[in-house]
């Protein structure tokens, strides 16, 4: 290294005399790190301070009735001052519980087939599909969903299963439109495909060779070495996965704005509108800072959002990490 | 015997039959909006800014949200950039294998699992503490805190991709870290830092809860960083939401021009990806 830190420096240079300031290469690097290294922290931080920001905008609300009430309160009128979230809360768990339930099996499958099955060839074609999917807007998926899955779920699901399922509660269709619980399901459940099964898909593709091998060695056909073995090896990955699709469905606002209903009412059968909490801040945002507390309510929502989503996203990336660094070691 | 042939083969077509379903949801996707969005699709549609009486069905386009998303995803993109290299390059050079990098690596995961109506929720704090108006700064802020993530991970693992023996040789020539970083690696990298770069873009483009608080909507076309900006993923929910087929219409051409700008991104990194990589060493 060199032993000054900064030089000035006179030199000619096309019949020019110029002076340059030049710092020490070793100094230039270490200042570099520092600089990253801030920058690095802050975005580390963004997280916390996003809750710091909504918390202290949300807490006036707190002053106004306990969480405990906020949470199970049903009557949501906010000229009068009360801000009940309960329907909220249940309407978003009624539309992710749906879309996870559709969403789950066959994003599964389809990560075992791509890890496990498929020829390299189909590989190389249905991946980048997949990851099409994702890239694409949920607005998109909103218009999809009110020309083509609303007018399905109203023509065709509702009147079938509510014929011959309509004895069960949660299968009666009161609700004529075809916008509701399902239709917001089916679009949330297309929208986590491709996060599900990218990473399943990796998770699985990471399985030890060896055990596989092991295991067909001792004669059992491929669907008894991916149930038993690799299946079994890759659970925690796997499930992981799913929390992340979950989190992913929790979240999304467009798309299920557009086709769920927007009524706030507790849903009873997955035929009834509902109303997300995500649906609810999108809504009413344009009158949130004219009547009083409503600011506070609408980013107490948002803080909700980002504590549970939170939550899930932790707990699925560190299995994750936990696996990638068993795997290299 | 036969059973376990039967599940066998029971749950390779499951799983044909599971894949198949899937690109074909992709396909009936692009199929819906093509078939809807074509029809109402015209010269006019992308060339003019609305017009009196545009949401009642009389004439005018989109230029408004095209240039406004364009602006909005742009700026955002520039900003997250500015952010994003450095902390990859620190992620990666400077504290490779460090637990602070593990834990920084942790948080920008999260971030990026934090749903987009919040980013516009937070976005919209930072604007009344900064005591600024939805404008298209707002939305440019709300939406580079929304890619960064993305922009970051998508860097840190082109970065990772260097071969060793690389960086090794140009240390051994007694180059720093900074000169390695911006000399070997980056240069290295430029295939997978620009298809970082493209995929946040296209994320960007394409959101519409963050820019929904953020960035406010207009009919002109924002002349300054402190005016409000449309955008075409709110192009597409307002008019949808205006009682008149004929506005609807217009609605599914705006939801085709985002899904063809998106799906050129897409391509074009691929290309770009494929073009660079030849230059590249291996």
């Amino acid at each position: 290294m060199e032993k000054t830190l900064v030089s000035i420096r006179f030199g000619q240079r096309g019949g020019f005399w110029n002076v340059s300031l030049s710092l020490n290469r070793g100094l230039k690097d270490r200042l570099t790190g520092h600089m990253t290294s801030v920058l690095t922290l802050g975005a580390a931080l963004l997280v916390p301070l996003m809750g710091l920001a909504l918390f202290l905008r949300a807490r006036p609300i707190l002053a106004i009735s306990p969480v405990k009430e906020l949470l199970l309160s049903t009557t949501w009128h906010p000229l009068e001052g009360a801000f009940g979230f309960y329907p909220f809360i249940v309407g978003t768990l009624w539309v992710t519980t749906v879309a996870m339930i559709i969403a789950v099996p066959p994003s599964l499958l389809t990560a075992v087939y791509l890890s496990e099955y498929a020829p390299s060839r189909v590989r190389a074609l249905a991946k980048p599909l997949i990851d099409l999917l994702a890239g694409i807007p949920s607005v998109v998926y909103g218009v999809w969903g009110m020309l083509t899955v609303v007018p399905f779920v109203e023509k065709a699901v509702a009147p079938t299963l509510n014929r011959w399922l309509g004895f069960i509660p949660l299968f009666r269709a009161d609700n004529p439109t075809g916008y509701g619980v399902l239709a917001g399901g089916l679009v949330l459940a297309v929208m986590v495909f491709p996060i599900i099964i990218a990473v399943a898909e990796e998770v699985i593709r990471a399985a030890p060779q060896g055990l596989r091998e092991a295991s067909l060695a001792l004669g059992a056909t491929r669907w008894q070495t991916v149930k038993h073995v690799v299946l079994r090896q890759t659970m925690p990955g796997v499930t992981a996965a799913v929390v992340l699709g979950f989190s992913r469905a929790f979240g999304e606002t467009m798309a299920v704005l557009m086709v769920v209903g927007n009524v706030p009412r507790v849903p009873r059968s997955i035929f009834d509108p509902a109303y997300p909490l995500t649906a609810l801040i999108a809504n009413n945002y344009g009158e949130m800072l004219s009547i009083p507390s409503y600011d506070a309510a609408l980013l107490g929502a948002a803080l909700i959002l980002l504590l549970v989503v939170l939550a899930f996203n932790t707990a699925s990336r560190l299995v994750l990490v936990r696996l990638v660094r068993n795997e290299s070691e | 015997m036969n059973r376990r042939k039967a599940e066998e083969a029971l749950f390779k077509t499951l799983m044909v039959g599971a894949t198949m379903f899937v690109l074909g949801s992709l396909v009936l996707i692009l199929g819906t909006v093509i078939w809807r969005g074509l029809p109402a699709l015209n010269l006019a549609m992308l060339t003019q800014t609305p017009k009196g009486g545009y949401y009642l069905g009389k004439e005018g386009g989109i230029l408004n949200a095209i240039v406004g998303s364009l602006y909005l995803a742009g700026g955002a993109t520039g900003l997250a950039l500015a952010m994003s290299l450095p902390i990859a390059l620190y992620l990666q050079i400077y504290a490779a294998r460090s637990r602070a990098a593990e834990l920084a690596r942790l948080a920008l995961d999260v971030l990026w699992g934090v749903p987009s109506i919040v980013y516009g929720a937070f976005g919209f704090i930072i604007m009344l503490w900064l005591g600024i108006r939805a404008s298209l700064m707002g939305g440019i802020i709300a939406l580079a805190l929304l890619e960064l993530p993305i922009m970051t991970r998508g860097m840190e693992e082109a970065i990772a991709m260097v071969p060793f023996a690389l960086k090794e040789a140009s240390y051994a020539l007694g180059a720093t870290r900074l000169e390695t970083a911006l000399k070997v690696v980056v240069r290295q990298a430029m295939p997978g830092l620009l298809t970082a770069v493209l995929l946040a873009f296209g994320r960007g483009i394409g959101d519409a809860a963050s820019v929904l608080f953020t960035a406010g909507y207009t009919d002109r076309l924002p002349d300054s960083l402190f005016s409000p900006a449309a955008s075409l993923p709110l192009a597409v929910f307002f008019q949808l939401g205006t009682p008149f087929p004929a506005v609807q219409e217009r609605a599914y051409a705006a939801a085709l021009v985002l899904t063809v700008i998106v799906l050129a991104l897409s391509l074009i990194s691929r290309r770009l990806a494929g073009r660079l990589t030849e230059h590249v060493i291996r």
